[in-house]
C-alpha cells in the first residue's frame, strides 16, 4: 500500500528532476502519477482534474519552456496548484462577545462528535472558560449516556435532562439548554446532535430547528477523513441543510487530504483539532490526532 | 429498490414445527450437508440438506448460499426441529423436506424511509452512453471504486460493448451491472454458521464509528428471530457508555449480554467469560462487540490478537466480520488489509449504505483481497440490514 501522499510526490519529484528538457510526454506522465496519488488519496475527482487542468497549461507555457530549469519550475508550478486546491485555513473558534458562546456539531452517524465535544470541552476549560456539554443526541441508543461519561471524564457539567433513546425532544432540549447557560452563566455552550444523513429531509429540518433554537456562533461540521469521494456530497448537503461555519477533520490519517476539504465554501474554512498547531492544541484525552497536511 | 432480506412468516398455529416443510428458494444451492453427529446427540442426524430447486418464478437467479444456521439436534428428551434460515425465498417455491424443519420464509422489502432509499444509482447526472465511456471512470472514481478497478471494469464495459454492439443506455448499463456482479458475486457470502459446531462464535471488528454494535444488534435480533440463542459479549470496555450501548441493543434483540465486571477490564478477559458462558450453555450464537480502533496504532491491533487468541482457546471463531462504513475511501483497503492480517477477517459487514455513498471500495476488497461482502446496513433500525447480492447490489447502482 501507498506512503502518504507528500512521500509519493516527493517520488513523482524526484523523477522530473532528473529528466533535463521536459517534453510534453514527462510532463503528462508525471500529471498522471499525481492524478493517481491525489484519487488514491481521496481528493475529490472534480477538485483533481481542475488541477490537473491548471498545471498542464501552465507546465506546456512559457512559464517552464523558457525557465532555466524546467523540472523545477513544474515542481514549483504543482505545488502552488496543490497549495491552491488543499490548502485550506486553520483559523481559532469565534467566540461571541455576549456568552455564551454556542458551538453545534452536526454530522454524519459515528463522525466523532461526541468524543470530539469532549476534548473541546476540555480545551476550553483549559482555557479558563466554564463550557457546558449539553446532551442533544436523542436518537443513537445511550448517547447521552456516552456524553455524560465523556463530560464526568473531562470534569464538565453535561446537560441532559432527557434520557434519549427515542426519548425526548432534541429542540427543547437545545433551547433549554441555552436558557440553562445563562442562568448559570457558562461561557460555552457545546451542542452534541445526533448523526444524520445528509439526505435525510426529517433529520436534517430538525438540524436547522436546532440551529434556529440554540443560534450558535459556530455550526462545526465533524467528519471522519477516512470518507471518500463522497464528502463532498456530503459536505455539500450538511453546508445546504444546516449552515456550516466551519470543520472539524477527525482520525488524520498517513498525512491523507481528506476531500472534504476540497469542498471550498467562502465560510467552511477547516478547523482541525491538531496536537502540533498552537492555535487549537488539543489535549491527548483518548487518542493522539495527527495533523492532516501534506 | 431494495435488498432482499428473511423475515420469518406468521405461522400456521396449529403447525407442529417438528413436521413443518421450509419454502426454500429458487436455486438455493445448499453445500450439502452430510449428517452430522455431534458428541452430545450420537444418534440424532442433524443437518437438514436442502435440495436446490429449479425456479418457477419467472426471474432467473444465481444460486445464492443461504445464511443458514446448521445446529447439531441436542441431546433432550425431545428432539428439538432443526432449524434452516433462507435469506431470500419466493413465496411460491415449496420443497418439500422429509426431515423437520426450518421456519416459514419469504422475502421483504427493506422499510420505505422519508427519504428515496437504497443504493443511488451512478447515473442521476450523467448520461451513459457508447460516446461516454469515458465518463464512467469518473463515475465509478466518485464511487469510490478507486482508479485501479474503475480503469479495469471501463475497460472491460468497453470490450463486451463492442462484442455485442451495445449501444443504447440501457445495454451499456445492464452490461455494466453483469460485469460488477460477476467480479463481485461468490459463494462463500453466507454467514459461516454451518459447522454444525457450537457455540458459533462470530468476531465483530473495525475502526472508530463504522456500526459495529448497531450491526451486532441487527444480527443478534435476526438470530433470535430464528429461535437461536444468543449471547453477545460488551467486550468494548474503553469507550464512553459502550457497554450502555450494546446492552440497549442485547436486550431489544433478546440476548443475553456478558458486560464487564470492572470499568476498563481487560477485553480479551470479557470475550474469555463470554466464551466460557456461551460453551457451557451451549449457546447457539456468540457475538463479541469490540472497541473501533485505527488499523495503524499496534498496540491495539495486539490487543485484539490477544482478544482471539483468548477465544480460540475454548472455541472456533466461525466468523471475523470487519465493519466496514460505505462512505469509506480507498482507506478501506488499508483497513481491510491491516485487519485480515491481525483478527483474519472472514466477512465485510458494509453498512450506512442508506446514504449517498455507494460502498465502491468493498469491490476491491472483494476482487484484490478475497474478503467476501456477507452483510449490508441500511440504517440505524433493528431490522435495517440484508444479506449480501452481488446482482442487486449492482443493480442499485446502475438503476
Amino acid at each position: 500500500m501507498f506512503g502518504n501522499l507528500s512521500d509519493r510526490l516527493v517520488e513523482t519529484f524526484k523523477n522530473l528532476r532528473s529528466k533535463g528538457k521536459l517534453s510534453p510526454a514527462d510532463i503528462d506522465a508525471t500529471l498522471r502519477e499525481i492524478r493517481r496519488a491525489l484519487l488514491e488519496a481521496d481528493v475529490a475527482l472534480e477538485v483533481v482534474k481542475d488541477f490537473i487542468t491548471a498545471v498542464r497549461d501552465r507546465a506546456l507555457g512559457d512559464e517552464v519552456s523558457k525557465a532555466l530549469n524546467p523540472a523545477q519550475q513544474v515542481v514549483q508550478i504543482v505545488n502552488e496548484e496543490l497549495v491552491k486546491i488543499l490548502g485550506g485555513e486553520q483559523r481559532k473558534l469565534s467566540f461571541s462577545k455576549n456568552p455564551p458562546t454556542v458551538i453545534m456539531l452536526a454530522g454524519l452517524q459515528g463522525s466523532g462528535k461526541t468524543t470530539l465535544a469532549g476534548k473541546l470541552s476540555k480545551w476550553l476549560k483549559d482555557q479558563g472558560q466554564t463550557p457546558l456539554l449539553v446532551a442533544a443526541d436523542l436518537q443513537r441508543p445511550n448517547a447521552v449516556n456516552q456524553l455524560q461519561v465523556v463530560g464526568e471524564r473531562v470534569g464538565v457539567d453535561v446537560f441532559a435532562p432527557e434520557p434519549g433513546n427515542g426519548k425526548g425532544n432534541p429542540v427543547t432540549v437545545a433551547k433549554d439548554s441555552i436558557k440553562h447557560a445563562t442562568k448559570k452563566q457558562y461561557s460555552v455552550v457545546i451542542v452534541d446532535t445526533a448523526g444524520r444523513l445528509g439526505i435525510d429531509e426529517e433529520l436534517m429540518a430538525e438540524a436547522r430547528d436546532i440551529r434556529k433554537a440554540v443560534n450558535p456562533d459556530e455550526v462545526l461540521f465533524v467528519i471522519d477523513s477516512m470518507i471518500g469521494q463522497d464528502a463532498v456530497n456530503v459536505a455539500k448537503a450538511f453546508e445546504d441543510g444546516v449552515g456550516i461555519t466551519g470543520e472539524a477533520v477527525l482520525h488524520c490519517r498517513f498525512h491523507r487530504l481528506p476531500a472534504s476539504r476540497s469542498y471550498s465554501h467562502p465560510q467552511a474554512r477547516a478547523w482541525m483539532p491538531s496536537s502540533r498547531s498552537t492555535q487549537t492544541a488539543w489535549p491527548a484525552a483518548s487518542s493522539t490526532w495527527e495533523t492532516c497536511s501534506l | 429498490m431494495g435488498f432482499l432480506f428473511w423475515k420469518k412468516k406468521p405461522k400456521d398455529a396449529a403447525e407442529a414445527p417438528q413436521v413443518s416443510a421450509p419454502e426454500v428458494a429458487e436455486p438455493l444451492v445448499e453445500r450439502a450437508a452430510p449428517p452430522r453427529i455431534v458428541e452430545q446427540a450420537p444418534a440424532v442426524e442433524t443437518a437438514p440438506v436442502v435440495e436446490p430447486v429449479a425456479p418457477a418464478a419467472p426471474k432467473a437467479q444465481k444460486p445464492k448460499p443461504a445464511a443458514k444456521l446448521q445446529k447439531p439436534a441436542k441431546d433432550e428428551p425431545e428432539p428439538e426441529p432443526e432449524k434452516a434460515a433462507e435469506p431470500e425465498v419466493v413465496p411460491e417455491l415449496v420443497a418439500e423436506e422429509p426431515e423437520p424443519v426450518a421456519q416459514q420464509l419469504e422475502t421483504v422489502e427493506l422499510p420505505k424511509r422519508s427519504f428515496v432509499k437504497g443504493i443511488k444509482s451512478l447515473f442521476t447526472r450523467i448520461k451513459f452512453d457508447v460516446e461516454n465511456l469515458d465518463d464512467l471512470e469518473d463515475v465509478l472514481i466518485q464511487a469510490d471504486f478507486g482508479l485501479e478497478a474503475s480503469e479495469k471494469i471501463v475497460a472491460s464495459v468497453k470490450e463486451r460493448a463492442k462484442k455485442t454492439g451495445a449501444s443504447t443506455e440501457a445495454q451499456l448499463k445492464a452490461i455494466l451491472a453483469e460485469i460488477i456482479t460477476e467480479n463481485l458475486e461468490r459463494d462463500d457470502k453466507a454467514l459461516n454458521l454451518d459447522s454444525g459446531k457450537l457455540p458459533y462464535v462470530i468476531l465483530v471488528v473495525g475502526v472508530n464509528g463504522v456500526g459495529k454494535t448497531t450491526t451486532i444488534g441487527k444480527l443478534a435480533n435476526w438470530l433470535s428471530e430464528i429461535n437461536s440463542s444468543v449471547i453477545i459479549a460488551a467486550a468494548d470496555t474503553f469507550r464512553a457508555a459502550a457497554v450502555e450501548q450494546i446492552a440497549t441493543w442485547a436486550q431489544r434483540a433478546g440476548a443475553q449480554l456478558v458486560r464487564p465486571s470492572t470499568e476498563g477490564q481487560d477485553p480479551a478477559s470479557v470475550a474469555f467469560e463470554a466464551t466460557e458462558l456461551a460453551v457451557r450453555t451451549q449457546a447457539d450464537v456468540l457475538i463479541i462487540d469490540t472497541a473501533g480502533r485505527l488499523q495503524n496504532k499496534v498496540d491495539l491491533m495486539n490487543e485484539l490478537d490477544k482478544i482471539r487468541r483468548v477465544v480460540e482457546k475454548q472455541a472456533t471463531i466461525a466468523e471475523v466480520l470487519l465493519v466496514i462504513d460505505a462512505t469509506t475511501g480507498q482507506n478501506g483497503m488499508t483497513q481491510a488489509k491491516a485487519f485480515a492480517e491481525v483478527a483474519g477477517v472472514t466477512g465485510v459487514a458494509l453498512t450506512k449504505l442508506d446514504g449517498t455513498a455507494k460502498g465502491g471500495i468493498v469491490y476491491s476488497i472483494q476482487t484484490q483481497l478475497g474478503i467476501p461482502v456477507k452483510l449490508v446496513g441500511v440504517g440505524e433500525g433493528i431490522k435495517d440490514f440484508a444479506f449480501f447480492d452481488a446482482a442487486e447490489f449492482a443493480k442499485g447502482l446502475v438503476d
